[in-house]
């Protein structure tokens, strides 16, 4: 088979030992890097872009490094979610659901080592998918127009408001705060400034980074102080690292499942890995039904969105290579990087570059073994990082959010902004007023706007566009229902307390 | 503690890698200020002008480049406008986007009189591209469908509204006698890729970008380009009619230059200028060129000057046409 013959020249180049030495270092710096709060892997990558330049790496080399870097990154965002209830990144978001939950119940070995595995099965999945089906696949992104994906984005708002939250009223108010949010900074249609009261600083709008550091650590900051360092809900027991056989054979079918969905979230261009841990979560939640526990600690809930995010920034890589379209914000910067290397992605990629192509592949797949050595027998090493008292670990929470959102823009209004919105995450939570949405919002928001936008210019205004193919009108309908049903299913199945943030 | 422990090695570790790139020259040694976070254009082009510039010996030290992100280049127009309007060892990334939002006031109040355009030494030349199977065969095709009929047809580009992407499309309609440009149908996509990719899917009907927005789907037969926009074929691209050659002469380019501050002298200006122009002759920037789909647009000193300012003016009335700006 060639995809075997071509697999063989990858291993060929991905198993020199510098080419080797680069995955793992690649591997290392991306776990801490996505352990630690505020920096993702998109701000990981960019940060380390400058070392290909100054090493003089040659593309392949260059290309390792930094999907390592990627893929570390998303293994290691779940480590401060379950640990701290602080997503890593923001693609870890829903890790925190479930994950901070177990933690708390005294089983952080166990959703630590649940969700390594997960994110191994999902990588692993993905890589192998993105292996055989890329050619295929890549034509997804073409039956996706703007009103499909306008019905997209709305699904995910709906599925969101609808089932994870346990008052439609407050998810929706939040999801507005966030689209308001996402409405400030130049309009893509008329290249006007819009709410940015003559600042230049808000001309490219609000970045989502500073409201997830400032909604989440920073407001939990503000948490410490108020309760003075009692009752602090920062700094769960953690033991001792068992493997969890049970949970992980009970999640087998989930991480296959949200394998799956995360990686046609990650194809879809971007939709990314956000969306993919999202999307994942939300259709297990509704398999396992009431009954599941999932907002209580569910080791399913943990399984999931982890299966899900690393599937989908395998996925992320397949437009991205094949047609030079990026599934993510990081491979939007990963994408950066192929083009500076003078390697032009497309659908002639696989041909003219084989080496490059096939050598990236080979590497991933190493990768992935090397990231399951570290997050699972070696995660004690990471969590001790993690595992400090609160007094210690909340100012240096407040110092790493402060230097990692000021290394990301060098802009001290990005850090006031921050701790303005660590402010409205804790007046927020004191009103009892769900924050995932605002950052689903802040995070979306644009996008979606321009997709109706562009559909109403396509169509010269006409609506009954956004209903036009039969794949917008199907979201449509899950959209609708994913919102409303719950309402009505609610008082029937008596659920219990669902997650607030 | 072991938490700080860490935070310490990251932040060094940061400091330590990036430092040979942020201080690694000497005081004496020139800025290059890229108006955008690292991996764009701006950012290419201040690298790479900066590298040359070293290696090939006309300035002494290394050019060091400082990331100036912010209002799409306007966070470094004030900066250099306000805070070092006579540093004569500054030079700043420019671009045909610089110019568009300057003619459409998108700096809030900056205008194009306040720096000193030095000179592009590449461009990447406009297109105007359709799906294989479109009916459409030549540009004077697709004109006639707009003119018939403008509703029918839907543009995608990757600018916004207004964007250089868009203001190729009605200057080429312009020539052709089509007045009514506010009728035409544009809508703008994050990138000239994901134009191309709804191009495709037959979401839109015609993707206008930059050519090497568009060489990989050219190669795969996914598209078909129906004019460049430039005054003769590009080298590597003969295949393509230009549209003047069709009867419409609109050179439309994505230059890649720089400005400098407004108070040096005239002597400094000139000898940035001949920098730039010995950059141009290098080998290594025709190597450049090649590799980053740039086409040769060399015009530097007070003649590019002149050509921006001509730019400026026939955005700013084209702007004022679709009511981008008042």
């Amino acid at each position: 088979m060639d995809t075997l013959a071509n697999l063989a020249l990858g291993f060929g180049v991905a198993l020199s030992p510098f080419t080797l030495m680069l995955a793992v270092i690649g591997c290392f710096l991306g776990t801490i890097i996505g352990a630690l709060p505020g920096l993702g892997p998109s701000n990981g990558v960019a940060i380390l872009i400058p070392i290909t330049f100054t090493l003089g790496l040659d593309a392949t080399s260059a290309l390792v490094l930094m999907t390592s870097v990627y893929y570390g990154a998303m293994y290691g965002g779940r480590i401060s979610s379950i640990l701290l209830n602080i997503p890593g990144d923001e693609p870890a978001l829903m890790t925190t659901l479930d994950g901070y939950p177990m933690a708390k119940a005294g089983r952080a070995g166990d959703a630590l080592v649940l969700s390594g595995v997960a994110s191994f099965v999902g990588a692993l999945l993905a890589t192998i998918g993105l292996m055989f089906l890329a050619p295929l696949l890549a034509r997804i992104a073409y039956l996706f127009g703007p009103s499909e994906y306008f019905a997209l984005y709305l699904l995910a708002f709906c599925t969101l408001g609808g089932i994870a939250s346990k008052n439609q009223a407050k998810a929706a108010i939040a999801s507005c705060i966030g689209l308001g949010i996402a409405m400030i900074g130049l309009d893509n249609f008329s290249g006007q400034p819009r709410l940015t009261f003559g600042s230049l600083h808000l001309m490219d709008g609000v970045d989502f980074l500073v409201a997830i550091v400032g909604l989440f650590a920073v407001a939990e900051v503000f948490f410490f102080i108020e309760s003075h360092g009692k009752n602090t809900s920062i700094g769960v027991k953690f033991e001792r690292v068992t493997v969890p056989v049970r949970d992980i054979i009970a999640s087998a079918w989930t991480m296959l499942r949200a394998s799956v969905v995360g990686f046609i979230a990650g194809v879809l261009p971007g939709a990314g890995a956000s969306l993919g841990s999202f999307l994942a979560y939300m259709s297990e939640k509704s398999i396992a039904g009431p009954k599941g526990g999932f907002g209580e600690g569910a080791p399913r809930g943990v399984a999931a969105p982890e299966a899900g995010n690393n599937a989908a920034a395998g996925g992320a890589l397949v437009p991205m290579l094949t047609l030079g379209v990026p599934g993510s914000g990081t491979t939007a910067v990963l994408l950066a990087l192929l083009m500076t290397l003078n390697i032009t992605p497309g659908p002639t990629l696989f041909a003219e570059k084989p080496d490059v192509v096939w050598g990236l592949i080979a590497s991933l797949l190493i990768a992935n073994f090397v990231l399951l050595a570290m997050n699972v027998p070696l995660v004690r090493l990471f969590v001790r990082v993690l595992q400090v008292p609160p007094w210690v670990l909340l100012p240096g929470v407040t110092m790493i959010s402060f230097v990692g959102i000021y290394s990301l823009s060098g802009s001290y209004f990005d850090l006031l902004m921050m701790i303005g919105f660590g402010v409205l995450g804790w007046a927020l939570r004191k009103l009892d007023v769900p924050t995932v949405p605002i950052i689903l919002g802040i995070l979306l928001g644009n996008h979606m706007e321009d997709s109706l936008r562009r559909a109403m210019v396509i169509s010269g205004g006409d609506w009954m566009h956004l209903f036009s193919s039969p794949i917008a009108v199907g979201l449509w309908v899950a959209a609708i229902l994913g919102f409303v049903a719950p309402m009505f299913l609610r008082p029937l199945l008596r659920r219990p307390q669902a997650i607030t943030d | 503690m072991k938490r700080r422990h860490f935070g310490a090695l990251l932040a060094g570790a940061v400091t330590a890698l990036t430092a040979p790139i942020a201080f690694g020259t000497a005081a004496q040694a020139a800025e290059c200020i890229a108006p955008a976070n690292p991996g764009g254009g701006w950012d290419f082009t201040c690298r790479q002008i900066g590298k040359i510039m070293y290696d090939i010996g006309v300035v002494d030290e290394p050019i060091q480049v400082t990331n100036m992100a912010g209002g799409g280049g306007g966070l470094a127009f004030s900066h250099v406008v306000n805070e070092r309007n006579d540093d004569p060892e500054l030079i700043v990334a420019a671009s045909q986007a610089t110019a568009t939002r300057l003619a459409q006031n998108a700096y809030g109040g900056a205008t194009a009189d306040q720096v000193r355009f030095v000179g592009a030494i590449g461009a990447d030349p406009g297109v105007l591209v359709v799906a294989a199977d479109s009916p459409y065969k030549t540009l004077g095709d697709l004109v006639e469908a707009v003119k018939k009929d403008p509703s029918a047809i839907t543009f995608a580009g990757g600018s916004a509204v207004g964007g250089f992407d868009h203001l190729k499309v009605l200057m080429v309609l312009k020539k052709a006698g089509f007045d009514d440009i506010r009728s035409v149908k544009y809508i703008g996509l994050d990138g000239g890729a994901d134009a191309i990719t709804q191009v495709i899917g037959g979401h839109a009907t015609v993707m206008t970008g930059d050519i090497s927005e568009i060489v990989g789907f050219l190669k795969s037969g996914e598209v078909r380009a129906l004019a460049v926009m430039t005054e003769e074929r590009v080298p590597g691209f003969e295949q393509i009619p230009t549209a003047r050659e069709q009867g419409f002469d609109v050179v439309a380019v994505n230059w890649r230059g720089l400005y400098i501050p407004k108070g040096v002298s005239d002597e400094v200006f000139n000898s940035w200028a001949e920098r730039l122009k010995a950059v141009a002759e290098s080998k290594e920037w025709q190597e450049a060129m090649r590799a980053n789909g740039l086409a040769p647009f060399t015009k530097v000193g007070a003649d590019f000057q002149n050509w921006v300012n001509q730019v400026i003016a026939d955005t700013e009335t084209l702007s004022r046409e679709i009511g981008v700006i008042q």
